[in-house]
């Protein structure tokens, strides 16, 4: 009998687009692997359905809050459905990119110093002096990012403290906390992670080359705009460290079956932590399909082998 | 870094290389994304411009379905002539006829959609660089077609009354004076998208005028017409000149833009151009559709129908001006007399683009006035369209909105930014 899976996607988030086309791109796939397959989207009739048709599996291509908070998964986790990606645990402290910074470094892992701000702060303090002490103290250029929020939304690459301002009212747009980083300078990786039961294993380095500069929106939904190197133009030693940090990332955050690893390996071929991704993209675009295909599988049946991981866990 | 093992390349576009230079104006946007959530019935859309088909009698459609697929299968199903059905365009002539435009049947061709008259037209008239004149703001429709056509798109002062013929002229004669051509002054006269205002009588002649002194022919869209709330707006342009105004009229507002019909009213010799364009690009408008709009037309009371979308959006209007004043007395406001939309003017230092994500998380969207320019203008813009919730939910809507701006001035005010 073929897997029923249910596949979610969509939702009310920011990222809304891009899970409608990770979902269907899920959805192409797992069809073509001879599952049989329904898209739904999260609403209020969700928990009956899912009670009612018990799926063997549930893969969630949700973006944003909600879809990785690590929310569904535990609701999926209660209603005791199995389901692909991380657990509800597990997703929480990922999403919360600055509580993820926090476990990485204490496994050794280099990631950019950071501060992460609520917005409450800047209320309560002068917003002019607490900005000049993060400029003085982290230096420019620095990444403004939102805290929780995706696909490059609210990302800001701040050069002085001239633009420093308008960038934190643009991330504070998509949620009340922002994350400031030192910028880094070298290679963008995304390294896809892989447990299919048997031990997480990386996928070869994607490496993101982008005209513009800057990874925004744009450049990772529109074809043409970016160039990806597969896998990455690294020295055998630094693939190798780049693959073990994505690895130990995988690990230390505890998650599961699948987690796209996003890196900057700098000018001396230092790994740095960016952020991990419980539920990677998967549109046509996205930097995990480009994984698996660089891998030599094929889509249908790795996303096929990661549902019955799923079923399996 | 040296490259150790062979990488694979690219960049998910074979024919980069290939596409015509215009066709660099077509990306995504983050702001399209976002309005994906419209869809969601969670969200109230004050962003899209649809109009309330839920007023329209379904039993009615089904009976010109049943009706024309009783007498006119046939040629409903199949190819039609490029300028369209004849008894449609005699139809059309009797619409008209409520603006005021007088009309030969051979002067009218059916197209998808006025939309598409639009793009026709643009195709004919204009070469990368040519000016066209367009109100500020103007319909976004538009402004992607000339942005598309590379040309140079003017925005001319429009106030209450529509836009300025003092500025027009002079707009005119500047970009004259720089050596460009000026082709084409793009209007909706009446309760114009985005803006919601309507060019007054006085205006409208001094309009032709300008345009006629300077050779300027006149697209006169006119889509919004006949849904006038209080007084019936001024007679159309193209009723005083059937030589330099090219009329665009549409049924997807009195009717359904579903259907996808509507028509141009040209002169002769535009006319012929336009109709070997249209079957060039599409062969024939969609028969079918015609058919039903022509049955629909023939078996009910379609004026009443337009009253009740009237009284409709009436109320809508109204709706939306109270909880304007109610949650947003800051916010300034045009005060339409029909169609469809409000042009909000934010405080200062606001910028709708980009709190629109703030708008999503708070349930409501709406366009930003960014998009109803071709220079970058209209960032302290919103528009606001009544025509597709509830009245209650447009209430709902712009309560939520105020939430949003003074989310967002709470925000700039602690940043000092702008």
């Amino acid at each position: 009998m073929s897997l029923r899976v249910l596949i979610l996607a969509g939702g009310i988030s920011h990222e809304r687009d891009v899970s409608l086309k990770s979902g269907r791109r899920v959805a192409d796939a797992l069809i073509d692997a001879g599952a049989e397959v329904e898209i739904r989207e999260p609403d209020g009739d969700l928990i009956g359905h899912l009670i009612a048709s018990r799926p063997d599996v549930v893969w969630s291509t949700l973006h944003g809050a909600v879809g990785e908070d690590g929310t569904i998964q535990s609701l999926l986790e209660l209603a005791g459905i199995p389901f692909v990606g991380s657990d509800g645990a597990a997703a929480t402290l990922a999403w919360n990119k600055p509580t993820a910074k926090t476990i990485l470094r204490r496994h050794g892992i280099q990631t950019p110093d950071s501060i992460s701000l609520p917005r409450a702060t800047f209320r309560e303090l002068n917003a002019e002096s607490v900005l000049a002490m993060v400029g003085t103290q982290l230096g420019f250029p620095l990444i403004v990012k939102p805290a929780e929020s995706g696909s490059a939304q609210g990302v800001t690459k701040v050069e002085n403290a001239s633009g420093f301002a308008k960038a934190m009212v643009d991330a504070f747009v998509y949620c009340d906390t922002v994350l400031i980083e030192k910028f880094v300078s070298g290679t963008e990786l995304a390294i896809s992670v892989v447990d299919l039961g048997f031990g997480p294993r990386t996928l070869p380095a994607v490496e993101v080359e982008v005209e513009t500069g800057s990874f925004g929106y744009n450049e990772r939904y529109s074809p043409g705009e970016t160039t990806y190197y597969v896998p990455a133009r690294l020295t055998p030693g630094v693939a190798e460290r780049a693959s073990e940090v994505a690895l130990t990332a995988h690990t230390a955050l505890r998650l599961r079956h699948l987690s796209r690893i996003d890196l900057i390996v700098d000018h001396e071929g230092t790994p740095w932590f960016l952020e991990a991704n419980v539920t990677p993209g998967m549109t046509e675009t996205s930097l995990f399909p480009q994984a698996v295909l660089a891998d030599g599988s094929d889509l249908a049946e790795s996303y096929l082998a990661i549902a019955q991981a799923a079923l399996r866990s | 870094m040296t490259q150790t093992r062979s990488s694979s390349v690219t960049n998910f576009d074979s024919w980069k290389h290939a596409y015509a230079a215009r066709a660099a104006n077509l990306s995504v946007s983050e702001v399209r994304a976002l309005f994906s959530v419209v869809s969601r019935p969670e969200v109230v859309s004050l962003a899209g411009g649809m109009p309330d088909v839920s007023a329209l009698d379904g039993a009615l459609i089904e009976e010109a379905f049943n009706s024309m697929m009783a007498s006119r299968r046939n040629y409903a199903l199949q190819y039609g002539g490029g300028q369209g059905d004849l008894r449609l365009r005699e139809q059309i002539q009797e619409i008209m006829l409520l603006d005021g435009v007088q009309g030969s049947v051979d002067d009218i061709m059916i197209t998808t959609g006025s939309q598409h008259a639009l793009e026709l037209l643009a195709d004919l008239f204009l070469d990368a660089g040519d000016v066209v004149m367009v109100e500020a703001p103007s319909y976004v429709g538009a402004v992607g077609i000339f942005r598309h056509k590379e040309a140079h798109i003017e925005h001319v002062f429009t106030d209450e009354d529509g836009i300025s013929p003092e500025a027009l002229a002079e707009a005119a004669d500047r970009m004259t004076a720089a050596g460009k051509k000026v082709k084409l002054l793009y209007l909706v006269p009446n309760f114009a998208n985005p803006s919601g205002v309507t060019l007054s009588a006085e205006r409208r002649q001094q309009v032709l005028q300008v345009c006629k002194e300077r050779g300027i022919l006149i697209i006169e869209d006119n889509p919004y017409g006949l849904l006038y709330f209080e007084n019936q707006p001024p007679k159309a342009l193209r009723a005083f000149d059937s030589e330099g105004v090219v009329y665009l009229g549409s049924f997807s507002k009195i009717l359904s833009p579903g259907l996808r019909v509507g028509y141009v009213l040209a002169p002769p010799a535009i006319r012929d151009k336009l109709i070997l364009a249209n079957e060039s690009a599409i062969l024939s408008p969609a028969t079918f559709a015609q058919m039903l709009v022509s049955e629909y037309l023939s078996i009910s009371d379609w004026k009443g129908q337009i009253d009740r979308y009237r009284n409709l959006y009436r109320e809508k209007r109204d709706a939306a001006l109270e909880a304007l004043e109610q949650y947003l007395p800051r916010v300034q406001t045009t005060k339409p007399n029909g169609g469809f939309f409000l042009w909000l003017t934010l405080p200062q230092g606001l910028n709708s683009k980009e709190m629109l994500p703030l708008a999503v998380t708070e349930l409501v969207a709406y366009t930003p006035g960014t998009a109803f320019y071709g220079d970058g203008r209209g960032a302290n813009n919103i528009r606001v369209c009544y025509s597709h919730p509830t009245a209650e939910n447009v209430k709902v809507g712009i309560k939520r909105l105020s939430k949003v701006i003074n989310l967002q001035l709470d925000l700039l005010d602690t940043f000092r930014a702008e």
